[in-house]
Parts: structure tokens; C-alpha cells; sequence
């Protein structure tokens, strides 16, 4: 999705510098071309100082507000609504809406991060931000995640890549003005003007050698009430920290198994609970006949039928294992009740919108792609801790939602939401999935219906066939060209619909009426709003139609983005092969931009583009833009017999990506390290997509039930050469990269496998036509821990 | 409910638990040793990989009774004592290659690669791609290339 710069905190038009102006400001005002007003500043920005012991400063975090088009629809600006003092005592200042930065006495620094970290680096990339402006060591800078704060609105949902986007500014600002006021406070115990004071790495110095540490500044830098301010932000030139390599700030946590998540929490008395699950999509309980029986179970202390199937909680989880599996149920069928790959297929095609009658006389390549059922489990499986009591709940989970999940709590459990605490702990993985509650909300059913505080885990049986998953999809496209001209490009996406009622639909809805896309759903806006196209390509269309909302579906890791740029990069290899043309001069012939020409050319270029390539293995190349940010990949492929049938025990080798060489210009790069990391991790999304990854559905369910039917992407499919290219940075504003390199990844190794056999592939991921496994019981729903483990010790 | 003694980082346990506990429970649920993680409970994904008597086992899969009280059970917490340091050499390099994203595989992972590296040396060859490829550890983050680079990197210090 294209999630506009932060409109709130964009120009403050009429501004000036003034005597009441902070004096952290760091550069003159400058006059910009894109400023309202000539002559008058754009990077001058509000804050607050607010009312605390020690020093505390503000700033707020505003509605991300999308467009199809960046920076083309007015949005209000702070700065309209308030006045243009550049300091103003407010009396009753609301602050409730505000993310804080605090100055510690020892000499630190705080922020707790309205976002969920599940892997992307973004508790690092903001210490960074906060490093950066404040002039602080990284190492000095604890990023927290914020519990749920309702008062946020939508402001509080770490989904599409919007991370960086929405909080570039917003934490440089409240860092800004704890800069400022440090070096105001220190001018008082200095007795030295401010312009001769130096900030550096949480130390102020003079210019007679006197110094003062900012820990020591921390009271006397306060505020007894709260304050608004402006301040200016350093330049892109000025950037120390901003665009520089930096290894990840939880690390040392993670590599000594110090990390918590959530399960490995210490709640008092939350004790392991699991659920036994119905062997068909949502099915529900009938009755059961032993309840009694596995209450008497060793260890087990709680047995009940809950909305989505049977709790139990017990001394440990292998104790909940053996219940779960003790349990007797007859169950009612599900929501997707006899459906299989081949009905929903059926359906998918009879949603499709018409895609017109053939242009006269002219050539046209044309195909329909189907994607099937991905998995979107993390490797953390879905859970969460409750305790629920009479009067209120406190909740600790993985959240990309939590405003959404504290209110969905609250009412499941007829409390105001003021009596549910959500407290957001670090997640391990996410891919989409953390969006959604169900886990908290089911553990918080469960602690109420038991009187007891519960840890619950689902098994990965469960994640696999009662979780969520990326819907199945057909992509019809049509492209008509004639001579060395595209005429025309018409893509028909069709999916089950994705539920994206956890809350991002809220930013769109809420603006919905400003967009030009007229009065449409909300996933056909969705679409619209996240599907380019960046080739010339004469007229093109792009429609959306969804059907069918019986299945658990999410994003996972870009909603519609990977399987429509898969389709459109497969008819681009066709169209050039049509008109004779190497696919990437092709491709750089017609993409629109000099950004996307440039990721293109440097693949080529790095990637030893058109060398020559033993029958059997191909390259390809593949673009993809979104986020504001640009991404090109070559990967060279291995589908020789001898690599595809290489014998891997439980797994699925198949055709190896050899090489992947990997471009991306994200406007502005805040971390380089992390996002050659999430690029990394794209790619092997992408490749596990067109290669091995689905989800296959008999009879209303799923036949995945673990890691050994699921094939991810695994060490034997992994590209032994890599490299990833972070393009020097182009603009002042970072753009998004968390979903960012699967759709161009997936749709390059799909290319290759297309040059390397001689045929297209039209169905994803190739292998889904052949069952790699053999299906576990769906009664019951869990798979017996095994026994043998002293004897694979290796 | 039965007793069960084995070694754990290095100092001797007793833990009631019912003789066919999975040690993944024995170790998170009573003990509260948490780097061992859950991912599959059927030995497949490999994110509780830890050592018993220095090679990979997978705690998941291991009934408690199955261990001896001179078995020595080594935890991700217990790694780096046994270079007598504050970071086994393959965590540094982990560290050095910036492998982690979401984390939650590496404690596994390390273990995984540790006794990778010791069983090559014992063979007295050095790491192939084949070996690699052979390690089982599922990354859902995708970190699988920094891990081949740092596996190699940590065994030089190893």
C-alpha cells in the first residue's frame, strides 16, 4: 500500500525562527520549492515538552493518510489548526495522544514504540532516529513496545510496511526538543551561551573546557508545565547515525536466549493451556464425552468447552498435549465444509470480472495464473497470557492491533475497555499473522471461564490448520501490443476474500471519501491503493473481485502485491519474447522513473546479466515498486534433474535459486544492515511461494499440520551466493520495506524457472500438484510428541 | 510423581515430572529455562535444539526418563560456559554477522551450528555447502543466508 508522508507533520507554513524559538534548531530556515509560502521554512516542526520530574518531550504520531499518489491530496496540517506562536504555555494540553521521549538521571534515554517488533528491526532503526537527533550513543537508547493506547485510534498498527513511514518524523521531533531543552538547561549550569555549547554523544561541553553529562540535566532540563514548541530537524548531509550499518540493538537478547516472548513469561500462575481444535476449518464443539476423565488427568487442573473448541490447562504443555489428544468430541462442521483446491478454484473463476473482448487486430499474449492457500504462520505459534478476573484483564501478547484487540477483549468479556491492560511483548515472526488476536481473545475467554490465569499456546498443528493463511487467487492478463508498442494491460485479480478486519481498514475507511476512487469497497480501494503499474504500458486496468469469506485469510507479507506482480512479470517475459527483446532491456525500455531504471541497471550490471548459462539453469530479472521505494532482482535458477531430484530427507528440494542479486532504493535508508536483512528475508518468501510453499485444501481442510508438510524455504533452498545492493538514498523520506522484496523475488524465480524449462509456469508454487507428505490425523488434532529423540542426537 | 536427575549447564537437577515429560517441558514449564523454544513439538522444525553430552538433541522429542544423571544437558544459557567466556565463539560470530531478525529460532539455531562444527572437526574436514544445507533449522524470517555466513565465520574461532 502507498501510505503517504506524514502529513501532520509536514510544512509549518509561517513559521519563523523567533526569540522563543528552541535552541536546538540546528540549520537556518531554508526556502523549499514544495513550501506553501516561498521564502518560509518546511522543516521546522512542533513539539512539546510536557509536565515531569525529570525531562520529558513530545510529539504527536498522525493519521498516516493514503493516496494513490503521494503528496497530491491536501491533508491538514498541525500546523493549520493551531497558532503559529512559536512557543505557546498551554493550559490544559492534551497529551494523551502524544508518543514521549525521557531523560533519565543515568543518563539514558526512553521511548516506548507504539508498533510491534516481530523481527524487523524497527526497536533498532527508531534507537537510531532518537540517536541521531538527540546526540545520544545508540547504546544509551532503550526502545520499549507500548502497551495498547486506544487514544492513538489507528495510529498504534504495525501492518504494510508503514512502520519508518509514519514515525520518521514524529520521533526526530520529540528527540529535537529534548535536544533543545538539554542544551538550554545546560547554558544555565554552564553559565555559557548555548551557541558555544556542544552536544556530543550525551555530553555537553563549553568552549573553556567545562562539560555536563545530559543525565545530570535530566531535572533541571524539566518542564512544571507542559509547553509546545517548534524546532528544526537536521539535514540528510548532517545525518551521524541515520544511513550507517548498525547491527541490531536486541541481539546479544536473542543469540544468549535471553529474549522474552511471550510464552516465556513469568505470570504468576499462568499455567500451560492448549485447545483441542475440530478437524475441519472453524468447526465447532458438539458435545464431548470424557470431560470428566481428562479433568482426572495428571497435571491437569481445568477442562472446558470454550467457542472454538475444548481448553484445558495443566502443570506443562506436554501435559496438554496428552489431554487434548485424550479428549472425546463430536464435532459440527466448519465454514468451509467440503471445499477443496479444486471448488474453490471453480468459484474463483466464476468471480472473475470480464476483462473485455480482444482489441481487433492486434497481437496479445494472455494467461491466467492460480496461487493457492499459503501458510502464514510465524515460527512463535500463535499464543498469548491471560488473567482475567471480575474487574479486569490483563493481557500479554504479540500485537500488531492491540487497540483493536483491547477493545474486541473488553467487550468479550463485558469489562470497560479502561479494565483491560494489553501489553504488547516482543513477537517471534509475524508475516501478517500478528495483526490478527484470536489468540489473546481466546486465552482471555479462557481465563475468565476458568477463574484462573492462563498461558495459552496453540500447537503448531493448530497455527497450521486453524490459522491463518494467505487466500488463494487467480490473476487473469491480457497484453496487446503491436511493433515495439504496448497498447494495452489488463489484469483480472480474483481471491478469496483477506480479512482485514483487524483494523488497517480503519486508516482507509477514515479516508476513504478523500480518495479518487470513487465510492468502492474497501478492498477494491485497498487494491488500487497498493497496485502500480510501472511500466508504459498504454492503457492499463487492474480490478479486484473477492468472493468466498468462509476461510481464515490474511496478508502475509503484502496482500495482493506478490501474486499480482508474479502474474504481471511473467506476461512482461512473454511480451518481450513476443517482440524479440531481451527481457531486461525490455523491461528497463519501458519502466516509467529513473529510480526504477536504476535498481534494474544495477542487478544487470551486478548480477553479470545475459552470461552464458548451461541448458537447464536461466537467469531472470524482475521489478516491483511500492511503499514509495523501488526493487529490482536478478536470480539465476538450477532445474537440472540432477539438482531438482537431490534426495533431502522430509523435504522438498525441487529447483535450486542459485543466485539472487537484489537492488532496492527506499528513498531515505535509516538502517542499511537491517534492510539488506529484511530484503533477505523477502527473498526467501519469494522463493518459497513460487517454489514450495502452499497450503492443500480436502474436504474442508487443510492437509498441512506441521513444518514437515509445509515447506518453507529451508538451508538446502537456499541461494548459496546473495547479495543485496542498498542504493544510495534518493529522497528525505524513508519508504517502506517490510513486504517490500517478495513480489519482485517471487515473480524473478518464477521467470527463471519459465527460461530454464522452456515453459511458464501458471500455477504457484509449482510443486502443489504433488502431495510431498503424508497427511497426519485430523482426530486428533495433535500429533503424538515422539519418543526417539536420544536416538537422532548427532 | 517420579524423580529425575541429569546434568543441566552444568550443575546437577532433580525435577519431579512424569517419566515420558518431554524435556522441553521439564526444561521451560518446571525448571523455567526458556532459550529452548517450542515450534513444532514432533522434532521437525528444530527450534529447542540444545546438547545433550555435546551433540545436537532436540528436547522436544527426549521423554525426561531417557536421561542419565551423568547425562550433561546443555541449554543456549549453558553454551557460552562451556568455553569458560561470556559468548561462545559461534554467538559472537552470530552477533558479528547480524543474523537475528525475530530471534526466535536462534537460540536452535547456534546449537545447531555448534555441534555442526564440532562433528565436521571431528572429521577433520572443513565446512562444505552440503553440510549447510544439511542443517535442518527452520528461519520463517529468511535469516538463512547471515547463518551460513556466520557458521562458517564462528567455526574459525571454534
Amino acid at each position: 500500500m502507498n501510505v503517504r508522508r506524514n502529513g501532520t507533520f509536514g510544512a509549518t507554513t509561517g513559521v519563523d525562527r523567533s526569540p522563543g524559538s528552541e535552541p536546538g534548531a540546528k540549520s537556518d530556515v531554508k526556502s523549499d520549492a514544495k513550501s506553501d509560502a516561498p521564502g518560509l521554512g518546511r522543516r521546522r516542526f512542533l513539539g512539546y515538552v510536557l509536565a515531569a520530574p525529570t525531562l520529558v518531550t513530545a510529539a504527536e504520531i498522525g493519521p498516516a493518510a493514503p493516496t494513490a499518489d503521494a503528496a497530491e491530496i491536501p491533508s491538514v496540517e498541525i500546523t493549520e489548526l493551531v497558532d503559529l506562536n512559536d512557543v505557546m504555555t498551554l493550559a490544559a494540553l492534551p497529551t494523551s495522544n502524544l508518543i514521549t521521549i525521557e531523560v533519565h538521571k543515568d543518563g539514558t534515554v526512553s521511548f516506548a514504540l507504539p508498533r510491534a517488533e516481530v523481527g524487523q528491526g524497527i526497536t533498532t532503526s527508531t534507537a537510531m532516529l532518537i540517536a541521531e537527533e538527540l546526540d545520544v550513543p545508540l547504546d544509551r537508547v532503550r526502545v520499549t513496545l507500548a502497551d495498547a493506547r486506544p487514544e492513538l485510534l489507528f495510529n498504534q498498527l504495525t501492518g504494510a510496511s508503514n512502520t519508518t513511514i509514519s514515525t520518521y518524523t514524529p520521533i526526530r521531533v520529540a528527540a529535537a526538543v529534548a535536544r533543545g531543552r538539554l542544551l538550554r538547561a545546560a547554558a544555565i549550569a554552564l553559565d555559557a551561551a548555548i551557541t558555544d555549547l556542544t552536544l556530543k554523544a550525551g555530553v555537553i561541553t563549553d568552549l573553556v573546557g567545562g562539560s555536563i553529562g545530559i543525565g545530570e540535566l535530566a531535572e533541571k532540563a524539566a518542564s512544571g508545565k507542559a509547553q509546545r514548541v517548534s524546532v528544526d530537524l537536521k539535514e540528510r548531509e548532517q545525518f551521524k547515525v541515520i544511513g550507517r550499518p548498525q547491527n541490531r540493538i536486541d541481539a546479544l537478547a536473542a543469540v544468549t536466549g535471553r529474549k522474552k516472548f511471550a510464552m516465556d513469561l513469568d505470570v504468576p500462575d499462568a499455567r500451560p493451556t492448549m485447545v483441542c481444535r475440530p478437524p475441519t476449518i472453524n468447526g465447532k464443539v458438539g458435545s464431548v464425552a470424557n470431560l470428566d476423565e481428562v479433568r482426572a488427568m495428571p497435571g491437569v487442573s481445568d477442562v472446558g468447552v470454550i467457542s472454538t473448541g475444548v481448553a484445558v490447562r495443566a502443570r506443562t504443555f506436554g501435559q496438554c498435549i496428552d489431554a487434548v489428544r485424550a479428549l472425546r468430541v463430536s464435532w459440527k462442521p466448519g465454514a468451509a465444509a467440503g471445499k477443496s483446491d479444486e471448488s474453490v478454484l471453480k468459484k474463483l473463476r466464476a468471480a472473475e470480472l470480464p476483462i473485455g473482448l480482444l482489441p481487433p487486430l492486434t497481437p496479445s499474449v494472455e494467461e491466467t495464473f492460480t496461487f493457492h492457500f499459503r501458510s502464514n504462520s510465524a515460527l512463535e505459534p500463535n499464543c498469548a497470557i491471560a488473567d482475567v478476573r471480575s474487574d479486569r484483564a490483563e493481557i500479554w501478547s504479540g500485537l500488531k492491533a492491540p487497540i483493536v484487540a483491547k477493545q474486541a477483549i473488553a467487550a468479550r468479556l463485558g469489562l470497560p475497555q479502561s479494565a483491560v491492560t494489553v501489553h504488547v511483548t516482543e513477537g517471534g515472526g509475524s508475516f501478517g499473522r500478528k495483526l490478527f488476536f484470536d489468540a489473546a481473545l481466546e486465552a482471555a475467554e479462557i481465563s475468565k471461564e476458568f477463574g484462573k490465569p492462563v498461558k495459552l499456546m496453540w500447537h503448531r498443528a493448530d497455527d497450521s490448520r486453524q490459522g491463518r493463511a494467505h487466500p488463494m487467487a487467480t490473476s487473469r492478463v491480457r497484453a496487446a501490443y503491436l511493433g515495439n508498442t504496448v497498447l494495452g494491460f489488463r489484469q483480472r485479480h480474483t481471491s478469496v476474500s483477506t480479512d482485514l478486519s483487524h483494523g488497517l481498514g480503519e486508516v482507509f475507511t477514515a479516508l476513504a471519501a478523500k480518495l479518487p476512487v470513487g465510492d468502492i469497497g474497501f478492498s477494491q480501494t485497498f487494491f488500487h491503493l497498493s497496485q502500480s503499474m510501472p511500466y508504459n504500458f498504454g492503457t492499463h486496468s487492474r480490478l479486484l473481485s473477492e468472493t468466498d469469506k468462509s476461510f481464515n485469510t490474511g496478508s502475509m507479507r503484502g496482500v495482493y502485491s506478490p501474486d499480482v506482480v508474479c502474474a504481471r512479470e511473467l506476461i512482461v517475459d512473454r511480451l518481450a519474447a513476443k517482440m524479440g527483446k531481451d527481457p531486461f532491456r525490455f523491461r528497463r525500455d519501458f519502466l516509467r522513473g529513473e529510480r526504477a531504471r536504476a535498481v534494474l541497471e544495477k542487478v544487470a550490471e551486478v548480477g553479470d546479466w545475459g552470461r552464458t548459462m548451461p541448458a537447464g539453469t536461466a537467469q531472470a530479472v524482475a521489478f516491483h515498486s511500492e511503499y514509495h521505494s523501488v526493487s529490482a532482482v536478478l536470480v539465476e535458477i538450477d532445474c537440472r534433474p540432477e539438482t531438482v531430484d537431490r534426495p533431502i530427507r522430509d523435504g522438498v528440494t525441487g529447483p535450486r535459486v542459485t543466485k539472487v542479486v537484489f537492488a532496492v532504493d527506499v528513498g531515505l535508508t535509516v538502517n542499511p544492515r537491517g534492510l539488506e536483512a529484511q530484503m533477505m528475508g523477502g527473498v526467501m518468501d519469494g522463493i518459497a511461494q513460487t517454489l514450495t510453499s502452499s497450503l492443500h485444501l480436502r474436504d474442508g481442510h487443510f492437509l498441512e499440520a506441521s513444518w514437515d508438510n509445509y515447506f518453507y524455504t529451508r538451508q538446502w533452498n537456499t541461494p548459496p551466493e546473495l547479495k543485496i545492493i542498498v542504493m544510495p538514498s534518493t529522497t528525505d523520506e524513508p519508504g517502506g520495506a517490510g513486504e517490500l522484496a517478495v513480489a519482485a523475488s517471487m515473480a524473478a524465480v518464477a521467470c527463471a524457472y519459465g527460461r530454464a524449462t522452456g515453459t511458464m509456469p501458471t500455477s504457484f508454487p509449482i510443486n502443489h500438484g504433488t502431495l510431498s507428505f503424508v497427511p497426519k490425523p485430523t482426530v486428533p488434532p495433535v500429533p503424538a510428541s515422539p519418543t526417539d529423540g536420544l536416538d537422532h542426537v548427532r | 510423581m517420579p524423580e529425575h536427575t541429569f546434568r543441566l549447564n552444568g550443575e546437577q537437577v532433580t525435577v519431579e515430572a512424569a517419566d515420558d515429560e518431554r524435556l522441553l517441558w521439564v526444561l521451560r514449564d518446571i525448571l523455567g529455562v526458556t532459550g529452548p523454544k517450542y515450534g513444532c513439538g514432533i522434532n521437525v522444525c528444530k527450534a529447542c535444539t540444545s546438547h545433550v553430552n555435546g551433540k545436537a538433541a532436540n528436547p522436544c522429542a527426549i521423554p525426561v526418563k531417557d536421561l542419565r544423571p551423568t547425562d550433561e544437558v546443555t541449554t543456549i544459557e549453558g553454551l557460552p560456559a562451556t568455553v569458560g567466556a561470556d559468548l561462545h565463539p559461534m554467538q559472537q560470530a552470530w552477533l558479528d554477522q547480524d543474523v537475528v531478525q525475530c530471534g526466535y529460532c536462534q537460540p536452535g539455531q547456534i546449537m545447531a551450528a555448534v555441534a555442526l562444527v564440532r562433528r565436521v572437526a571431528e572429521e577433520g574436514r572443513p565446512i562444505t555447502d552440503a553440510d549447510l544445507d544439511g542443517l535442518r533449522n527452520i528461519c520463517r524470517c529468511g535469516t538463512y543466508f547471515r547463518i551460513r555466513e556466520a557458521v562458517r565465520a564462528g567455526a574459525e574461532k571454534m
